[in-house]
């Protein structure tokens, strides 16, 4: 019998929403939450013997302390594989899956697996580490999700030989291996060069890899000089959130005025974000976009000028490819407004 | 957006929580924040201390913006 240990979240342990996100790890015997499916997809040759649920902002302010009490948690069970998620597209949850997946592999030396959705954060973290299950960006892929984990997880924990990504359904970790194929590679990629210059469909044998790094700019040489940007993907906006900025999967941005503004309050901002605990942000919005510190250092003269427009964005769930867009438009704007730097804040 | 705020030459300083984040998407300059719902602030502490965090979180980010870097780095305190 096949002993597993579940690694989930707060949310999905029925602990409670973003206001227990800051839970500290705990075990329990048997199956909480998706584990029921999850044991149900893995059949009679394993058992879900507990189940780890914790915080997930928790896990990510504190890696070391959480792992380090987890893995104590888990090898008292002995488990012969672990489990962890699925996290779809949560980036907390994603990063936390991967780490602790990658400390259990390498610290008890027991195969290790998980699922999310290929942008979690988790995945660019780990995709080199761990078979990495691709799931749907939300827990409406649940059904889908828990039966391809529970296969490649058997397989995993029988030390059966492990197939392609596209095969097995997990997101290429970039190994490559070497095989044999019946048409030598000169014809092969004369076929694929005549199909493509026929329009047809061809399948590349190996998919450039995006590196995507940029080059990090110059200095700010005279900062008492300097007119600085303000940028948040914390969703801090005007209160009333005037241009309905969403709250998780953002498809547009803000950019606001802060024309005689030295303090954001409870009374004129507030956050749109719907991916962390928003009562100490709409409290004193400060805490995400610094305004009040940034005028006063305005006033001191320790830069020359805050720049009246702020931009904002909410980065729960948003899609690379519209948070890259924005950025690319409205750095635009920075340019041509003489902008010198730009301090961006992240929840 | 880091990565298209630097693109057009504007150096711009990250300050998140979770910094493996912010280093395996790429960002250059990094400061490291307090806690997910609150990045630059600390509800536990009173008004006046907290701004003073937050003003060291800020000076900290403004000393990045000023220093030369060949490669990602985080700027510890």
């Amino acid at each position: 019998m096949i002993r597993v240990v579940h690694y989930i979240n707060q949310f999905y342990g029925g602990i409670g929403g973003e206001e227990k996100a800051d839970v500290k790890p705990e075990i329990r015997e048997g199956v909480v939450g998706p584990g029921m499916a999850l044991k149900a997809a893995l059949g009679n040759e394993a058992d879900i013997v507990a189940t780890v649920i914790c915080g997930d902002s928790y896990f990510n302010e504190n890696m070391e302390e959480a792992s380090a009490a987890i893995l104590e948690m888990v090898k008292k069970y002995n488990p012969d594989l672990f489990i962890a998620g699925p996290a779809f597209n949560a980036g907390r949850y994603g990063v936390a899956c991967g780490s602790i997946c990658k400390a259990v592999k390498e610290k008890l030396n027991i195969p290790v697996i998980t699922g999310m959705y290929v942008e979690n954060p988790g995945v660019d973290m780990f995709k080199k580490d761990l078979y990495i299950v691709e799931t749907a960006n939300a827990a409406t892929g649940m059904r889908q999700a828990i039966p391809a984990i529970a296969k490649l997880a058997l397989k995993l924990a029988k030390n059966e030989s492990i197939g392609a990504p596209q095969e097995e359904g997990y997101i290429p970790r970039g190994v490559r291996k070497n095989v044999f194929k019946s048409e030598r590679g000169s014809k092969r990629a004369v076929d694929m060069l005549v199909a493509k210059l026929k329009g047809e469909k061809f399948e590349t044998e190996y998919p450039m890899p995006d590196f995507d790094r940029v080059a990090p700019n110059p200095p700010v040489l005279d900062m008492k000089k300097a007119k600085i940007a303000l940028v948040t993907s914390g969703g801090i906006v005007p209160k009333g959130n005037p241009d309905r900025i969403e709250s998780s999967s953002a498809s547009k941005y803000g950019k606001y005025d802060l024309t005689g503004v030295s303090d954001l309050t409870a009374e004129t901002y507030e956050t749109a974000h719907g991916g962390y605990d928003p009562t100490y942000a709409n409290i004193d919005a400060d805490r995400v976009l610094p305004v009040d510190v940034l005028r006063d250092l305005e006033k001191e003269g320790v830069i020359g000028e805050l720049h009246k427009y702020y931009y904002a964005t909410v980065g729960n769930g948003t899609s690379v490819a519209n948070a890259k867009k924005f950025a690319a438009t409205f750095a635009q704007e920075l340019v041509k407004d003489g902008v010198q730097a730009v301090i961006l804040t992240s929840t | 957006m880091v990565k298209e705020i630097e693109r057009v030459g504007i150096p711009v300083v990250h300050i998140c929580t979770v910094v493996p984040i912010s280093l395996t998407v790429g960002a250059n300059r990094i400061v490291s924040a307090i806690a997910i719902p609150h990045p630059l602030g600390n509800p536990a502490l009173s008004k006046e201390d907290e701004k003073a965090l937050r003003r060291s979180i800020v000076l900290r980010a403004l000393k990045a913006l000023e220093t030369e870097i060949h490669g990602q780095t985080v700027f510890e305190k």
